[in-house]
């Protein structure tokens, strides 16, 4: 984080005002508060002022925000300074690109992203490009880790970057175009991207069981293979010690009392440290 | 009550106080930075930290907790605060450390040095090295006007600054921008602070990252002489703290007196002191050929001799001026009733204040902390913010705490708090008889304040304004035996001494439009008399201490000594008599007023019966007890206000006018100090700027 302050005199507009839509919208939004806490409205007066003016608040819409909201201007300065989402210098015209640089974005190669930002945009951070068109920053997560490395560019984001397809899209913003937005690795969201393990069949999500009765019939007939199992008698001590060691817990079926004992046992045999580590448990557990 | 054991002590507390207030009410000392009895709780200095059981097992910040937060032991045991168990030593090492990362060690050039939080907090509770090796922060020095000079490195953050002034002060431009390592104190655009009280937060200041610019680099606390005394430069009364070197005022501070000033003063009680220094009269001066020449004492008093003994007694007479004490006040009305004459004034801007008509007709009556009780108020014709800044905290300081209707007439100001503005004249104030909305609100306050200003008094028609104020204070029921909520607020220092000893016309005495009238008097006498214009004709003695407007008019000059070179009782608007002590020496050959009206009345063969001040205050106090009674406030009957309100007269439409228009330029010291020109041109400009 670096020291935030007003963008130099000669860059500041003369004056800020909202539209009509947007003082609409302003109104709206200051009469969700309750009366005497209008000042609470003034983030999202801020950030509406910021898309309004291309992306920064200026000095005199600070001051605009603030004589609405009845606030003096220090206040509205504290805030703008405070939080990093409001940008206090001109960003680029067409984009300013975040870029994430947190931990699961940083390692799925963020840097290197960073790095095409830095060769075809500016050197550093919150700089213009030299036609002005384009700006970047690093930002803390966006939120969109699954997806990671990816950039946020106003209110759509880009994900599953390659440094090959930042370019590109970059390209398509100077050009004026309106890059595809989303993942750029053809996944529609956040679907394994080694293919589905889950809900393979189709039938599953298309629909065509909605009413047939198969789905429940599949249920009655494991809850009945359970009951089945049930009935059978206990198998003796040695076999349960032998048994595999107690079913998982996602299985639906109550764990069974000799189950649990053999569990019980495993667990004072860990205990007394007779068992070895690597050993066959199995074997290593002894019925008293 | 809760019950509550601090470090072995176990102690009753109310409730509701915080773990700070409990444990210093058990004897134990909790370092503080952010913390401050008369600011909301920021809790981010983390200074005061104090281990508690009965509560979160971390170290907790004793100023953000209160007493009802922690539970009670499993068997009912009170909750105990440790303040000097290992836990919180090593917490508060820890808070010091990383206090000390940023903050430069330059305490060897930084004004604060000797009288610094931070440097002493740092001994008593730090370590003696840092771990730290990189580098530290540097911040860029903010201007925020001509009295505080900044050194923003130095700054902690305790946001105490911000605080005072956006609840003390009560104008929002100090703001801390930025976050975290980049915080930063500023104000907007670093403008000027617009308050009249921001000298305030040098006082606050725990380091040195605000201090007072006029005084930068001029002295070091250890080698100054600590006077404490009274200000003069408005009726309030401010309880100050004159530090000399040698015969130099180097500075003045506010002292803590609950009942005045709480612990603020005004920036003009403040920076004053460069204007003690300046344009002085050290010697005295005759005119001779329509020219002031320098003279010495006999020459001097000769001339007055030689002038009084050719004049009748009746065209001799007496000005008191805004910044003379009661001594002086006493010993000129009786010189002037010795030399024959009843005329003697001390109403230089003519305000309608009649002795006569009992005390309660011109005192802030239900005193300056009295405000606090009040539930509705009332002020007409008067500016408090400007006339007695730090009443007007108090006032602000009631309306933050919510129920506090505030009704003005006269003009409308920013007054640091909102208030219905119901108009500008006489007849809005005679409209209130007649019923209306703000009339009710008086009515149905149980103790309802009427502040008068001498805006509405110092007019044509002020006496019938005065006693129509009067009637409307009786009409709501603002007087009654348990509640006098007649308040006159007064400007000037002198004025209430100076009524409660009677300095005013005698029977047939001319008052001061009189005296000063052309052709009115042939030998005026003018104690500090500077803000009227006397009229060519008469012989002016002025006795005082500037080259002010005063001295240019006299035909004699008498040098005097100014509030901090005399001893001298000076009585606020409440009726308060308070001492004001020497902290300096006269220049020259200056002396004290009273002595010089010693030494003239035996010149003029009217021999003053006393030869020390001790005697004379001793004759003051058999004349008027209730002023050998410092720091107490004597009641004025109240049934004064009920005949006052008898009393009637015609009003005229005219508008109330403010009484004190440019707030650092009053008096004769304000008018000589650099400092105040300098915030006067500021504030000009500010009121050129915001006409357009």
């Amino acid at each position: 984080m670096s020291v935030r302050r007003l963008a130099p005199q000669e860059l500041q507009p003369e004056s800020f005002a909202f539209t009509a839509e947007n003082l609409d919208w302003a109104h709206k939004t200051i009469a969700k508060y309750p009366a005497g806490r209008q000042a609470s409205a003034v983030i999202p007066l801020l950030m509406r002022a910021q898309e309004q003016a291309g992306g920064w608040v200026s000095e005199p819409a600070m001051r605009y925000v603030g004589d609405m909201l009845g606030m003096a201007p220090i206040r509205v300065y504290e805030i703008a300074t405070f939080y990093t989402q409001f940008q206090l210098l001109p960003v680029g015209r067409k984009a300013h690109i975040q870029v994430c640089g947190t931990t699961p974005c940083m390692l799925k190669g963020a840097e290197n992203l960073i790095k095409v930002c830095k060769r075809r945009i500016h050197d550093e951070p919150f700089h213009l490009s030299a036609s002005g068109d384009l700006s970047w920053e690093e930002v803390e997560c966006a939120g969109a880790c699954v997806n990671a490395p990816m950039i946020q560019v106003w209110k759509d984001v880009y994900e599953d970057l390659t440094p090959e397809d930042l370019e590109k899209i970059i390209d398509a913003f100077e050009k004026g175009e309106q890059p595809q937005v989303g993942p750029q690795n053809g996944r529609r969201s956040s679907e394994p991207v080694t293919g589905l393990r889950a809900l393979t069949e189709p039938s599953l999500f298309d629909g065509s069981m909605v009413g047939t009765g198969a789905g429940l019939a599949a249920a009655r007939a494991t809850i009945e293979a359970a009951r089945a199992g049930e009935a059978q008698p206990a198998p003796a001590q040695p076999a349960a010690a032998a048994a595999p060691p107690a079913p998982p817990r996602w299985n639906p079926a109550p764990a069974k009392p000799p189950a649990a004992e053999a569990v019980k046992a495993q667990g004072s045999a860990d205990s007394t440290g007779q068992a070895k580590p690597g050993s066959d448990k199995p074997d290593a557990v002894k019925p008293n | 009550m809760a019950k509550i054991i601090v470090d072995d002590i176990e102690l009753d507390v109310p409730p509701e106080y915080t773990l700070l207030q409990a444990c210093e009410a058990a004897g134990a000392e909790i370092p503080r930075f952010c913390f401050h009895e008369r600011l909301s709780i920021a809790g981010n200095c983390r200074m005061c930290l104090v281990e508690v059981k009965g509560g979160p097992p971390k170290p907790q910040a004793s100023c953000a907790m209160n007493v009802r937060d922690l539970r009670p032991g499993p068997n009912g045991e009170p909750p105990v605060v440790l303040t000097k168990s290992p836990m919180v030593k090593k917490a508060r090492e820890g808070v010091m450390e990383f206090l000390l990362i940023n903050h430069p060690l330059d305490c060897p050039i930084c004004d604060q040095g000797g009288e610094c939080d931070l440097q002493d907090q740092a001994m008593a509770y730090g370590v003696d090295t840092s771990r730290y090796a990189e580098n530290k922060r540097a911040v860029e020095d903010k201007y925020i006007g001509p009295l505080v000079k900044t050194s923003m490195t130095r700054c902690i953050q305790c946001t105490r600054c911000v605080r005072f002034t956006t609840e003390v002060a009560g104008v929002a431009e100090l703001g801390a921008i930025g976050r975290g390592e980049d915080m930063e104190i500023t104000t907007y655009l670093e403008a000027a602070l617009t308050s009249e009280l921001q000298g305030n937060v040098v006082d606050l200041c725990p380091v040195g990252a605000l201090t007072q610019r006029p005084y930068a680099y001029h002295a070091r606390p250890w080698e100054l002489v600590k006077t404490e005394s009274v200000d003069v430069m408005d009726a309030v009364g401010s309880n100050i703290r004159v530090d000399t070197r040698g015969r130099e005022v180097m500075r003045i501070l506010p002292r803590l007196n609950e009942d005045v000033n709480e612990e603020w003063i005004s920036d003009k009680t403040r920076y004053i002191w460069d204007g003690l220094k300046t344009q002085r009269l050290d010697r005295p001066y005759v005119r001779v050929d329509g020219k002031l020449r320098p003279a010495g004492w006999p020459e001097a008093f000769a001339a007055i001799a030689a002038k009084v003994k050719a004049t009748p007694a009746n065209r001799i007479g007496a000005l008191i001026g805004d910044l003379v004490s009661v001594e002086e006040a006493f010993a000129a009305k009786d010189l002037i009733t010795r030399l024959g004459s009843a005329n003697i004034d001390c109403r230089q801007d003519g305000a309608a204040l009649n002795p006569a008509l009992g005390r309660a007709t011109y005192l802030f009556n239900p005193s300056i902390a009295a405000i606090e009780a009040a539930d509705a108020l009332l002020i007409i014709g008067s500016d408090p913010r400007r006339e007695a800044s730090v009443l007007n905290a108090r006032i602000r300081k009631r309306w933050l705490r919510g129920a506090f209707p505030i009704g003005v007439i006269g003009e409308a100001v920013d007054l640091t708090y909102s208030y219905d503005y119901l108009g500008a004249g006489p007849e809005t104030l005679a409209g209130l008889l007649e019923g209306g909305a703000f009339a009710d609100v008086l009515k149905g306050a149980e103790r309802p304040l009427v502040l008068v200003g001498q805006g509405a008094l110092a007019r044509p028609d002020g006496a019938a304004v005065l006693s129509l104020a009067a009637r409307v204070a009786e009409a709501v029921g603002a007087v009654n035996e348990a509640w006098n909520g007649f308040a006159v607020l007064h400007t000037a220092a002198a004025r209430v001494g100076a009524l409660d000893v009677g300095a005013v016309p005698g029977a047939g005495g001319l008052d001061v439009a009189g005296m000063i009238a052309p052709g009115g008097l042939d030998v005026l006498f003018a104690l500090g008399a500077d803000e009227v214009d006397i009229a060519p004709g008469a012989f002016v003695v002025y006795l005082g201490t500037h080259g002010d407007r005063g001295a240019h008019r006299a035909d004699v000059i008498l040098p005097g000594a100014a509030y901090t070179e005399k001893s001298g009782t000076y009585v606020n608007t409440e009726g308060r008599a308070q001492l004001a002590n020497r902290a300096a020496f006269p220049p020259g050959e200056a002396r004290e007023d009273w002595a010089v009206l010693r030494a003239l009345s035996d010149v003029l063969g009217q021999r003053l019966p006393y030869d020390s001040l001790a005697q004379l205050r001793a004759a003051l106090y058999a004349a008027h007890p209730h002023l050998a009674r410092i720091d107490h406030v004597a009641p004025a009957d109240a049934a004064a206000v009920a005949a006052l309100a008898q009393q009637g007269g015609a009003t005229d439409r005219a508008p109330f006018r403010a009484a004190v228009t440019a707030f650092y330029m009053t008096n004769p010291i304000a008018r000589a100090s650099a400092v105040m020109a300098e915030c006067a041109a500021l504030a000009q400009n500010r009121l050129a700027a915001a006409a357009e």
